[in-house]
């Protein structure tokens, strides 16, 4: 990715991205997830590893991972099994992790973004279920504090081929992927929470002298920011480079692989442990879990569920709604919310008026409350009504705008409402005479600039359509007032 | 065959966190060699047309409904625990290197 005097370099990063799932309950037993506060609470024998106790897979976890592994084009398994991952780590309470090791349930897929280069296709080698630990506090000196809540939470392990070459890129990949599973549902996908964890694994490509030399691999653990996955490459392409320029064998094979963690505060990645020879878990099928066949039948009806996805979703919005990219984008990026403004759509809502009403007032609206627009809890018929009823005039744009507001927790119709509101636009034309003859009298000066100062005529107009909006307590028409209005001007300004 | 040697026995004990002494490492040794040259005799057999047996019961495809059963209580998890503090278990001090998800 750039060029010294004598020195080209080209950055390698793959993935491992854990997801997790958002199922009501833990991979192998019914306790709840979603953690309350209390340490400890959310357990049961089979979680904590106590002997006897029978663990029982998910079917929610497994339909969950199937989906995504047919949203990233991958080949679902016919046979998978559960195997031990051991280890001793305390929040580790049955001292192996259950997971699938040499049979992962999807394999061979790929996942396109589009960057500035073009649209790239990257490779997906497999995902796979696993179960996540606990978590460690280390907030008492001289001890840990376990909790192990978390341990048995569901989580998909997807696993990308090394393809990605540059920060920006990796950045996109990260982004769109997290976009992807939360369109379908299968992670509530908030970042914060560590609902998804990005690790990714780096190295450089150095060809100097028609010799291609390769930096040993580092893995980042758990990023959980698409910030931090960005500064991590671009800072540990750096540091590799620089590492194999003051010494020339720091190379892959002679140097170990190594684990490093993000220091978001510095702005560096730190060595936490080499990785000297591969790590020896013992892996073994786990006794206590059969396996599981998939049949066709089963992928399909998994397929049933498989949601239009967002690229091709905004492509069709832009091609079928004449929408531009920018616009689809943002529905797009909610499903439930997106599906709102089809069925919006669908009932006969004016698809230009309706976006606008989408992105500015009901984006606004729901801003407001921190809630997504279908999180509002107003129906689309409502939604498709008001922004009709705004086109052809009935109300009027900022009567629409109070309109929404008060749909909000209502069961009324918006025609309702705007009757009951007193907004519903006057189109009558005598009534808007009448405010025109109010404003006029009251305004004598704007009215002279109108017919006699070219310079000031166009604001002078301006204003006095403002004067008669707020006459008429925003229930007069703006265009028939505008129109009336620069009739009876254009009468003033021939009588000379 | 993987021979059973000293260094075999001493990487194993690592692993699963067991500090035998000299004595019980040669004694180990010994012994597993024995149990696993017995085993052994399996090797005589043909298997290359037989699929690696994953499970010993033909079961397939066991699951449950993702539905919430009652956890037991806090108290009762950490009830147990040689030392805890509040409702954590509390443990000598490790660091974060451990192996992860
Ligand atoms: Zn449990």
């Amino acid at each position: 990715m750039s060029t010294d005097a004598e020195i080209q370099t080209r950055l390698i990063v793959g993935f491992e991205i854990h997801v997790q799932l958002a199922t009501k309950t833990k991979l192998f037993c019914g306790c709840a997830l979603g953690f309350g506060e209390t340490p400890n609470s959310a357990l049961c024998p089979v979680c904590m590893g106590l002997p006897g106790a029978l663990p029982v897979l998910n079917r929610q976890a497994y339909d969950y991972s199937v989906l995504t592994g047919l949203a990233l084009d991958c080949e679902i398994a016919e046979f998978t099994k559960w195997d031990r991952k051991s280890y001793y780590y305390p929040d580790l309470p049955k001292n192996y992790q259950t997971s699938q090791y040499d049979l992962p349930l999807a394999s061979n897929g790929h996942f396109e973004i589009e960057t500035k280069s073009g649209t790239r296709r990257i490779g997906i080698l497999r995902a796979h279920l696993e179960e996540d630990a606990g978590k460690n506090l280390h907030d008492v000196p001289g001890c840990s504090l376990i909790d192990l809540n978390r341990a048995g939470t569901p989580l998909l392990e997807i696993v990308t081929q090394p393809e990605i070459h540059d920060p920006e890129e990796a950045y996109t990949f990260c982004t769109e992927l997290q976009k992807l599973v939360t369109y379908l549902g299968v992670t509530h996908g908030i970042m914060q929470k560590g609902q998804m964890r990005f690790e990714p694994n780096i190295n450089v490509a150095i060809t100097t002298g028609g010799t291609e030399y390769r930096t040993p691999i580092s893995e980042v653990k758990n990023l959980n920011s698409f910030r931090s996955v960005r500064s991590a490459i671009e800072y540990e392409f750096h540091r590799q480079v620089h590492d194999w320029k003051s010494d020339n064998g720091y190379l892959i094979k002679e140097r170990p692989n190594e684990n490093r963690g993000w220091d978001d505060d510095k702005g560096v990645t730190v060595f936490q442990r080499s990785k000297e020879g591969a790590d020896d878990y013992r892996y073994f099928p786990d006794p206590d879990l059969v396996p599981v066949t998939v049949t066709q039948d089963w992928v399909n009806e998994v397929r049933l569920s498989l949601p239009e996805l967002p690229a091709a979703r905004i492509k069709r919005l832009t091609t079928d709604l004449k929408l531009t990219t920018e616009d689809a984008a943002a529905i797009v990026a909610n499903r439930a919310t997106a599906d709102l403004f089809e069925a919006a759509i669908e009932a006969g809502g004016p698809a230009t008026t309706l976006m606008k009403q989408y992105l500015n007032v009901w984006a606004k609206l729901a801003n407001d409350q921190d809630a997504s627009i279908a999180g509002l809890g107003v129906g689309h018929e409502a939604m498709a009504s008001l922004a009709a009823m705004t086109e052809k005039g009935v109300v009027n744009a900022t009567a629409a705008n109070k309109i929404a507001e008060a749909l909000i927790g209502s069961d009324k119709s918006p025609e309702t409402l705007a009757e009951e509101m007193g907004l519903i636009a006057v189109l009558d034309e005598d009534q808007t005479e009448k405010w025109i003859d109010e404003a006029f009298a009251e305004n004598a000066d704007a009215v002279k600039d109108a017919v006699s100062s070219p310079k000031k005529a166009k604001k002078a107009a301006g204003f006095l359509r403002g004067q008669v909006m707020r006459i008429s307590g925003g229930k007069a028409n703006p265009k028939i007032t505008g129109d009336l209005i620069e009739a009876r001007l254009a009468e003033l300004a021939s009588e000379g | 065959m993987a021979e059973i040697d000293e260094s075999l026995v001493r990487h194993v004990a690592t692993l699963a966190r067991l500090k035998p002494d000299d004595a019980e490492v040669a004694s180990m040794t010994r012994e597993l060699t024995r149990i696993v040259g017995y085993i052994d005799c399996l090797n005589e057999l043909d298997t290359d047309s037989v699929e690696p047996m994953a499970h010993p019961l033909a079961l397939r495809n066991v699951f449950r409904a993702d539905e919430v059963r009652a956890s037991i209580s806090a108290e009762e998890a950490v009830g147990n625990a040689p030392e805890r503090e509040r409702t954590f278990f509390k443990v000598p001090k490790v660091l974060d290197t451990g192996g992860g998800a």
